[in-house]
C-alpha cells in the first residue's frame, strides 16, 4: 500500500488558514490502514484545527467527509453534494487522491499529508519501504528482497563496503538489503544469482522515463 | 495572519505576562530566579475570581469507576468539578473523544486506567497512555496546553486515590485558569453566587 | 589490442609521467592493454606503492601540487579521491591533472553516486585526453555521510557495472550502450574491495565479481586486523584470485590513538583493541603511528598475493617518503624498456 504521514498541525495550518469553509476529505483506502487520513484521523485534525483556530480567534468554518477512495473518479464525485459554501478542501489522501480532487472540481485543494513510500507494516504503528515501483521487478533475481528501494544505494551487484553486521552504512537501524539478499539466497542454495554480473538497469521504465502509464486494451470500455 | 490577538486567552508560550504565582520565591537564592520567572505554561490563563473547572475523567469500569463507588461508599469529599464517564478499559480512549472534551468546554481531561500490569484486557492501560500523549502534544499545538490533560493509574481499591486524583486535577486546572476556549467563548465556568443558587441557577453557561 | 594512443597532451609534458609512448609503436602487439605505468611495474614484478591525496575544500591547487611533488618520487601512483565521505571538494578529475603537472602519475577515483552513465563515460572520455591513465571504480559514501546530506543520489550504475562500463570502452571500444567508441579510452582499471565489510564469507566472491567485471588492481580497505586479511587472501588464493588481479593492501598511517577509536566507529572498518592501546600507551602515538605502518608494510609483503600497498596518509602526506622508506622500498623502481 501507499504509506504517508501527517504533516505538521503548524504546517496544515498555514496552508489553509485563509479559507472561510474548508472541508477535510478522508479516504478510506491505503491512508486509513497506515492510519495517516482515515476517518479518525480526520476526526482528530478537524477538531485541533477548531480548537487551535477558535483559541486564536481566527474563524474558519470546518466539515468533513469521508471518500471511499480518493484515486478514482467515481467516487471522488460524491464529493459534489457537500461542497456548498466550500472555498478551500484539505485532502487527507495520498498524493495520488488529492490530484483527483484538485482536477475534479475548481476549489483550491491541498494536501494534509506528506506521502512517503509503498511498503507495509512491520508492526503496529511502524511502517516500512518495501517497492521501489521501478517498472521492472528484480525480485526473483534477489530472494524476494527488493535492492532498488531497500538498499541505499539501489546497487543491483552488492553489497558495498559499507555493510557491516548486517546493518547498512547510512544507519545502524537499516538492514543492509545486499546482507539479507545473501542470508536468504545462501539458505535456499541460490548464490549462483549473486554471483552472476548483474547488468545495468534500464531506469527508462523506471520514473526516468517520464510519466508512466499502463495501458490494458481488453479491459477499456 | 496568524498573528490574532492572543493576550489573555493563552496560545503563545513566551507570553510576558506571567502570573505571579512563584512570587514566593525563597529570599536570598540564585538572582536569575527572579531575572526570569518561569515561562507560564501553554494555555495557562489569567486567574479568574471564582473559577470552577469543569473537568472530565474518563474512568476504567474495572479500576478508576469503581474505585468512584468505593469513594462514595467511604463518604469520601472529592471535588464536585470532576464529571465522570465510564470506559469499559482505558483502551477504549480514543483521542477524538478527549478533543471534543474541549471543545465542548472542558477544562481539564483525565484517563483514569488500572495499575500497569493490572489492565483486565492485559494492554489497554498502556495505550491509554501513549493516546493521552499524543494528545497531550496536539493541545501543545492547538494552544489549550498539554498540562490540561493528564493520565492516571489506580486500582479498585482505592477509594481515597481516586478522591487524591480528582483533588490533584482540580487544583491543578484552578491554577491554570479556565481553558482558553472558555475564555474566548465567555464562559468560563464560576461557583454559583450565594443569590443564583438562592434562585436555584447554577453559574454555569454550559 | 592497444597500439599506444599518442594522444595525450598533458601527460607528454610532465616529465615524470613514465608510460613508454615512443617505445611500444615499434612492435605491433604490445603485452600491454593500457599506457598505465602501474601496469607495467605489476608485469616487472615489483611491490608497487601507492598513496592516497585528498583534495581541497577549495578551488587551490596549492595543496595537491605540494603533496604531488613530496609523493611522486616515493609513490608509483597517486589517488585522487572523488568527493570522499559525500564532502564537496575539487574534483579529483581536475586533482588529477594538477598531479600530472607535477609529474606524478595519478589514479583518479570514481565514484558512482553523483554521476549517471553519461557523466561517468564523458568524464572518463575527458580525464583520459587530459593524460590520465588509471582509474578506480567505487560505490561511494552516502551522501548523508557527507556535508550535502539532503542532496538526490544517482547510483544510476553500480560499481561493478562501472568497472565494466571502463572496460568495455577499453577493451571493446563501445559505450555502455552499444556504440563505438572510435578514439577510445584505455584506463588501467581498478577497484575496491573490503575485507572487514560484511557479509565476510562474500568478501571474495565479490573481489572475484570485480575481477569478472574488469579490475585490474585492487586496493582494499585500510587494514589493521591482520588475521582477518591473511584470511580473506588465503580464501582469495584458494580461488587463484591473486593471480587475475594486483592485489594493493591498504594502509592508514595513524597520527594518535584518537584517531584510531574513531576509525573504529566507521562502518566496515576493524581497528582490534590491541592496536589502540600500542600507539595509546607510545610516548610518541605520531612515531608509534609511522612504526606500526612500516611494520604493516613489512608484513604485507610476506603475504603471498599481495602485489602493492596503498597509503591513505590523508592529512599527513609528508610522512608518506619517510615510511617508504623505512619499509626499505625506496627508490621505487622504474620501468624498464
Amino acid at each position: 500500500m501507499i504509506v504517508a504521514e501527517q504533516k505538521s498541525l503548524a504546517e496544515i495550518d498555514q496552508l489553509v488558514r485563509n479559507a472561510k469553509k474548508l472541508l477535510i476529505v478522508g479516504c478510506r483506502e491505503c491512508v486509513t490502514v497506515c492510519m495517516a487520513g482515515g476517518e479518525k484521523e480526520v476526526g482528530i485534525l478537524a477538531s485541533a484545527l477548531r480548537l487551535k483556530w477558535e483559541n486564536e480567534g481566527h474563524k474558519t468554518e470546518i466539515v468533513t467527509a469521508m471518500l471511499q477512495r480518493q484515486c478514482e473518479p467515481e467516487y471522488v464525485a460524491e464529493l459534489e453534494k457537500q461542497l456548498d459554501g466550500v472555498d478551500c478542501i484539505l485532502s487527507t489522501a495520498c498524493g495520488v487522491g488529492v490530484q483527483y480532487v484538485a482536477e475534479k472540481y475548481p476549489i483550491w485543494t491541498v494536501p494534509a499529508l506528506n506521502t512517503k513510500f509503498a511498503g507495509g507494516a512491520l508492526e503496529q504503528g511502524v511502517w516500512t519501504e518495501k517497492c521501489g515501483l521501478c517498472g521492472e521487478c528484480v525480485l526473483h533475481l534477489t530472494g524476494g528482497i527488493c535492492p532498488i528501494i531497500r538498499c541505499s544505494k539501489s546497487l543491483l551487484n552488492g553489497p558495498c563496503g559499507g555493510s557491516h553486521d548486517g546493518k547498512c552504512e547510512v544507519s545502524a537501524e537499516t538492514d543492509c538489503a545486499w546482507a539479507l539478499i545473501y542470508d536468504r539466497l545462501k539458505k535456499m542454495d541460490r548464490l549462483d544469482l549473486m554471483l552472476e554480473l548483474q547488468p545495468v538497469k534500464d531506469w527508462a521504465k523506471s520514473r526516468d522515463g517520464g510519466p508512466r502509464k499502463v495501458v490494458r486494451e481488453d479491459v477499456r470500455l | 495572519m496568524n498573528e490574532e490577538k492572543r493576550t489573555g486567552a493563552g496560545g503563545a508560550p513566551p507570553d510576558a505576562a506571567a502570573p505571579p504565582a512563584n512570587a514566593a520565591a525563597p529570599t536570598g537564592s540564585a538572582p536569575a530566579a527572579n531575572a526570569a520567572p518561569a515561562p507560564r505554561p501553554i494555555g495557562a490563563t489569567d486567574p479568574v475570581e471564582g473559577f470552577e473547572p469543569k473537568i472530565i475523567a474518563f474512568c476504567c469500569y474495572y479500576c478508576a469507576y469503581s474505585a468512584a463507588d468505593l469513594a462514595g461508599s467511604m463518604r469520601l469529599q472529592y471535588p464536585a468539578n470532576v464529571r465522570l464517564i465510564e470506559l469499559p478499559c482505558s483502551g477504549k480512549t480514543d483521542p477524538k473523544l478527549l478533543l471534543e472534551a474541549f471543545e465542548n468546554g472542558a477544562d481539564g481531561v483525565y484517563v483514569a486506567g488500572c495499575m500497569e500490569g493490572d489492565c483486565h484486557f492485559l494492554k489497554g492501560n498502556f495505550r491509554a497512555k501513549k493516546r493521552v500523549h499524543a494528545v497531550k502534544k496536539i493541545l501543545d499545538d492547538v494552544g489549550i496546553g498539554a498540562a490540561r490533560i493528564e493520565m492516571f493509574n489506580l486500582s479498585g481499591s482505592q477509594g481515597p486515590r481516586f478522591a487524591a486524583i480528582a483533588r490533584e486535577m482540580t487544583e491543578r486546572i484552578k491554577n491554570l485558569g479556565p481553558s482558553p476556549i472558555n475564555v474566548r467563548r465567555g464562559t468560563i465556568h464560576r461557583a454559583p453566587t450565594v443569590e443564583a443558587a438562592a434562585a436555584g441557577q447554577g453559574g454555569e453557561h454550559k | 589490442m592497444s597500439v599506444a594512443e599518442p594522444k595525450a597532451p598533458v601527460a607528454e609534458k610532465a616529465s615524470g609521467a613514465a608510460a613508454p609512448k615512443e617505445g611500444a609503436p615499434k612492435k605491433a602487439e604490445s603485452p600491454f592493454r593500457t599506457d598505465s605505468k602501474l601496469e607495467r611495474l605489476f608485469a616487472q614484478g615489483e611491490f608497487v606503492v601507492t598513496a592516497e591525496i585528498g583534495p581541497p575544500k577549495s578551488a587551490s591547487s596549492k595543496g595537491i601540487r605540494e603533496n604531488a611533488k613530496i609523493l611522486k618520487d616515493a609513490t608509483d601512483g597517486q589517488n585522487l579521491t572523488d568527493n570522499q565521505t559525500a564532502i564537496v571538494r575539487l574534483s579529483s578529475i581536475a586533482a588529477a591533472v594538477h598531479v600530472l603537472a607535477e609529474g606524478g602519475n595519478p589514479v583518479m577515483q570514481m565514484t558512482v553516486r553523483d554521476r549517471n552513465r553519461i557523466a561517468l563515460q564523458s568524464d572518463l572520455l575527458g580525464a583520459y585526453s587530459l593524460g590520465i591513465r588509471n582509474t578506480l571504480c567505487l560505490s561511494g559514501d552516502h551522501q548523508s555521510f557527507g556535508n550535502h546530506p539532503t542532496s538526490k543520489n544517482v547510483y544510476d550504475i553500480d560499481s561493478i557495472q562501472l568497472l565494466q562500463t571502463v572496460k568495455g570502452l577499453r577493451d571493446d571500444k563501445k559505450f555502455l550502450c552499444g556504440e563505438d567508441c572510435k578514439i577510445n579510452p584505455k584506463f588501467y582499471i581498478g577497484a575496491a574491495a573490503n575485507p572487514f565489510g560484511d557479509p565476510f564469507e562474500f568478501r571474495v566472491l565479490r573481489l572475484e565479481k570485480k575481477i569478472k567485471a574488469g579490475a585490474d588492481f585492487i586496493q582494499t580497505q585500510a587494514i589493521f586486523d591482520l588475521e582477518r586479511f591473511e584470511r580473506f587472501m588465503a580464501m582469495a588464493r584458494e580461488r587463484g584470485l591473486h593471480k587475475k588481479v594486483n592485489i594493493m593492501a591498504g594502509i592508514i598511517p595513524v597520527k594518535s590513538a584518537k584517531a584510531m577509536e574513531y576509525m573504529k566507529t566507521v562502518p566496515g572498518m576493524i581497528v582490534p583493541d590491541e592496536m589502540i592501546a600500542r600507539i595509546k600507551g607510545a610516548a610518541d602515538q605520531a612515531s608509534a603511528g609511522v612504526d606500526l605502518a612500516v611494520e604493516m608494510i613489512q608484513r604485507m609483503r610476506q603475504i603471498e598475493g599481495v602485489r602493492g600497498v596503498h597509503l591513505m596518509a590523508v592529512g599527513w602526506e609528508e610522512k608518506v617518503p619517510e615510511i617508504v622508506e623505512k619499509a626499505g622500498l625506496l627508490p621505487r623502481p622504474k620501468v624498464k624498456e
